[in-house]
């Protein structure tokens, strides 16, 4: 684990740089997190997230990209288009969450 | 408190159903048990791999459900149309209902071509072929016997599939297959997959790299598939990649069954969301799903369900007797991977335990080596499929403890 100052104050992350606690993230963070791979948010990246967000806090774990899509009406393609490359994981990045499980 | 005369329904007679219908009869004889499958046909799963190398026969994978399960159980033969949680009631395609007291779901998971487009056509169980399937791995058979070099692509849709070793399994025979046929020469064997390594986990990822790699096995990870263009011979990403290929296997999408998910029971792909230590529904406490009908978060694997259901049925006896139920399953698997030439390697591991290196069961002494290729490893693959029909289907205790041990395994420094 290393503390890793971010949007001016310290949060904790994974050797990834994901967030070891969801709830250090807020919408100041968010910005910040996307600047650091390269994506500049805009509203349809705020919707993706503001989805992720709240299906963590109901479902306790992040959202695949087909739930993802299932579930914000976004094609897999879009998604691709928002957070490219790797989609899944760039998205569960920018929006605090652990890494989406990959399935053993 | 003893409960009487109550009825488990199950559904689904494959590995797991088999087993909990066989299992609940003899611990609780003064229950009537009841199993509903669409048909009579029970695969030896693991068998399909071999199938299109020529290694096993067909008939010897293939037999009847009703051959597996105790004279006592009942067997309907229908579809099932949809589960009525609250009122404890299965309806039938043909309109037959069957109530329960308790219900086990247990019907699986399976492979879903139509889900990406391209995938079904002219050329599917031709240039498109899979092995998940009987058909498919006797249409590949017929193929790989007639393949004389060029692209060969192993491919995989999305987790989580059935059996996830499989596909890596399937490139390693198909390198050895290659070369005792001459042929790996002219041959490109690629790996596809939507993971970021050869495999979920660090440790497992990182061996079963080196032995693609060592093979001259090309590796394409975050390949997350948009179509197929059978006319073109490529697959394609969503991030626009193209991968040509002469022959594709590939592992389509998996599905829970349709029922799951018209009864609103299921998750986006058709999986039971349960308690992953109890397996009891998250919404229902009279129903279980066992084997790969549930979503928790270890292999799709006949031994997760043997584990599975020797725990669940300790828990659920002690349910139906009115005590808590006590006992958890760890996500225990224990999966052979073929690796040719006679060998294959053995993974262990659970829940919170990646597949690590080392012996198995005994430290020093094994006789089966964790993640390393050994021939001892492959004879137990082999002779698994004589357990399975003959020991594990009906019921019988193989010896093998349900949790997961650390012994013999060798941990790595975080």
């Amino acid at each position: 684990m290393t503390t890793s100052t971010i949007a001016g104050r310290p949060v904790d992350v994974n050797e990834e740089g994901f967030l070891l606690d969801p709830g250090q993230w807020d919408e100041q963070l968010a910005p910040e997190l996307a600047k650091l791979i390269g994506i500049a948010l805009t509203e349809e990246h705020w919707k993706v997230l503001r989805f992720l967000r709240d299906d963590f806090a109901i479902q306790g774990e992040t959202a695949t990209l087909r739930r993802t899509s299932l579930q914000t009406g976004k094609p897999v393609k879009e998604l691709f288009e928002l957070f490219p490359g790797k989609p899944a994981k760039k998205m569960a990045y920018v929006a605090g969450l652990p890494k989406p499980k990959g399935c053993v | 408190m003893r409960s009487h005369g109550k009825r488990l329904l199950v559904l689904g007679a494959g590995t797991a159903g088999t087993m909990v219908a066989n299992k609940v009869h003899k611990r609780l004889p003064d229950w009537s048990v009841s199993v509903v499958d669409r048909d009579d046909v029970h695969d030896y799963q693991p068998g399909y791999l071999f199938i299109p190398f020529g290694k096993q026969e067909p008939g010897q994978i293939r037999k009847s459900r009703r051959q597996f399960l105790a004279a006592a159980v009942e067997v309907v033969t229908g579809e099932i149309d949809r589960v009525d949680p609250e009122g404890q009631k299965v309806t039938l395609a043909d309109g037959e209902v069957l109530g329960y007291d308790y219900l086990v779901i247990a019907t699986g998971t399976s492979p879903r071509p139509e889900q990406t487009p391209g995938m079904l056509g002219e050329e599917w169980h031709r240039s498109v072929g899979e092995f998940y399937t009987y058909d498919g791995a006797v249409a590949l058979r017929d193929r790989l016997s007639r393949f004389r070099g060029g692209r060969l692509v192993m491919h995989t849709t999305e987790l989580p599939i059935k059996c996830p070793v499989a596909p890596l399994e399937f490139t390693f025979l198909a390198d050895d297959f290659l070369r005792q046929r001459g042929l790996r020469e002219q041959t490109e064997l690629v790996f596809v997959t939507p993971l970021d390594g050869a495999f979920t986990k660090p440790v497992a990822s990182r061996e079963l790299s080196a032995e693609l790699s060592k093979r001259g096995i090309k590796l394409e990870t975050d390949f997350l598939i948009e179509r197929v263009d059978q006319e073109r011979q490529v697959i394609v990403s969503y991030d626009e990649r193209e991968i040509e290929y002469d022959q594709l296997v590939t592992v389509p999408l998996n599905m829970g069954a349709d029922f799951v998910g018209r009864s609103g029971l299921g998750d986006e792909l058709n999986y039971v969301p349960v308690d992953k230590h109890t397996l009891q529904s998250t919404a229902h406490e009279t129903i279980f799903a066992l084997g790969d009908a549930s979503n928790i978060p270890t292999s799709k694997a006949g031994s997760v369900a043997h584990f599975s259901v020797e725990v669940w049925l300790e828990n659920f006896v002690e349910l139906v007797e009115g005590r808590p139920m006590t006992h958890m399953f760890d996500g225990h698997a224990n999966c052979f991977v073929e690796s040719g030439q006679g060998k294959a390697m053995l993974l262990d591991f659970n829940y919170d335990v990646e597949p690590l290196t080392g012996d198995f069961p005994l430290p020093g002494v094994g006789p089966l080596r964790l993640l390393k290729e050994s021939r001892a490893n492959h004879l137990g693959k082999l002779a698994f499929r004589h357990i399975y029909w003959n020991a594990l289907l009906p019921g019988r205790p193989l010896g093998l403890p349900a949790a997961m041990s650390m012994t013999g395994k060798h941990q790595e420094e975080k």
